[in-house]
């Protein structure tokens, strides 16, 4: 229930922007998940369903995932993140943290674990849309 | 594109009463040691304590501490285990007895990731052990906790505390409160860092003599809490308290 965590910062960082740019009534909330955190997406959305205030009574949370690309900064190789490599431990070790991955993963060229996360890491808010106030 | 972690970390510290980072100039000063030490000493004072390393890299008061086989509870997001009677945290649950070769920007986003997750209740002190230097993980409290407090540990060396000196000038001009200096490994008799530290405008928080006993008390709390190093960090503690009452 780690994902729970993570709902409670979106609301957040939402609820941040419905305040700064005025918002009456939320409409769409985007969201960008990175496969290498490994987020349960049906839990992840009832997280949110259940923390939402009231101005996102009626949102639609709108969730993309997107892969994991990694670039290894030794030779330069880019690979994806194939989470059915890993064992168990180190699965869910990633998905606490995913920086871990520099723990466990390897660049399959060269062996490094210098490898940057070119994208696909964690949990981004997209945009935050809805009606102004003073909007009809 | 918005980062949504950030915005939730005053949540997760808001019933935490007084974080105290235990920093340093420099590595090998013995920071791991006094920022596990003074969270037992305050433990031990019935106060409510968790204890975070945050040197990634190099962790070690796992090994201070003797943690055994412990792992976070998943309760949404993670709550940290009650050993020897300390919330602990540490990134050795994830990475076990592996190396963890991190960049600068993969601490920041552990860091980031690991305030924004960890539920630490309510707790009267949060010690925080740094990793050396005015790093990324320093830069990440500054900007994320508003009421952090660093305690400085530095040696007798003058190559040490010339780096303590930079530090505290740093977090003065910052207006980040510095509760004091300790002077750790002392094995001489001069007052040439408590001199230089008051005149930092600076709390001299004790000195330390060097302690051989200490490194045969590493994993055992009964033994290190029994040493003359354990003593004076207690002392320390009392200093700490005084600005609790």
């Amino acid at each position: 229930m780690h994902e729970w965590a993570l709902a409670e910062a979106v609301i957040a960082a939402a609820s941040e922007i419905v305040e700064k740019e005025g918002l009456k009534e939320v409409k769409e909330v985007k969201i960008r998940v990175g496969e290498l955190q490994q987020i349960e997406l049906d839990i992840l959305e009832f997280a949110l369903s259940q923390l939402k205030p009231a101005k996102f009574k009626n949102v639609k949370f709108r969730i993309s995932v997107v892969r994991a690309e990694l670039k290894c900064r030794v030779c330069g190789y880019k690979w994806f993140f194939r989470k059915q490599e890993l064992d168990e431990a180190t699965s869910e070790a990633i998905h606490f943290v995913p920086e871990v991955a520099h723990t466990y993963i390897k660049c399959p060229r060269c062996g490094s674990p210098d490898f940057e996360i070119l994208q696909g890491r964690g949990v981004w808010l997209e945009s935050v849309t809805g009606v102004k106030n003073g909007d009809g | 594109m918005v980062d949504p972690r950030t915005s939730v970390i005053a949540e997760r510290m808001k019933d935490v009463a007084r974080i105290i980072a235990v920093s340093s100039g420099k590595g090998g000063v013995g920071k791991s040691l006094v920022a596990s030490t003074l969270a037992l000493a305050l433990a031990k004072r019935g106060y409510k304590v968790g204890l975070f390393d945050l040197d990634f890299t190099s962790p070690s008061t796992h090994l201070v501490l003797g943690i055994g086989d412990v792992k976070p509870i998943e309760e949404k997001g993670i709550v940290p285990p009650k050993v020897h009677n300390i919330r602990y945290m540490s990134i050795i649950y994830y990475s076990q007895e592996h190396a963890s070769p991190l960049r600068g920007a993969d601490v920041s986003n552990a860091l980031i990731e690991l305030l924004s997750i960890a539920r630490w209740g309510r707790l009267d002190f949060l010690v925080l052990d740094m990793p050396p230097g005015i790093g990324d993980a320093t830069l990440d409290l500054i900007r994320l906790i508003n009421n952090i407090e660093f305690l400085i540990v530095t040696t007798p060396s003058r190559l040490a505390f010339e780096t303590v000196r930079k530090l505290v000038v740093l977090l003065k001009e910052l207006k980040i409160s510095v509760v004091g200096v300790i002077e750790n490994m002392k094995m001489n008799n001069s007052d040439a860092i408590q001199k230089q530290t008051l005149k930092l405008g600076v709390k001299f928080l004790g000195e330390i003599p060097y302690d051989v006993k200490v490194e045969e008390a590493i994993g055992s709390t009964h033994r290190l809490l029994g040493t003359i190093f354990a003593k004076k960090i207690e002392d320390v503690s009392h200093l700490l308290l005084d600005k609790a009452c």
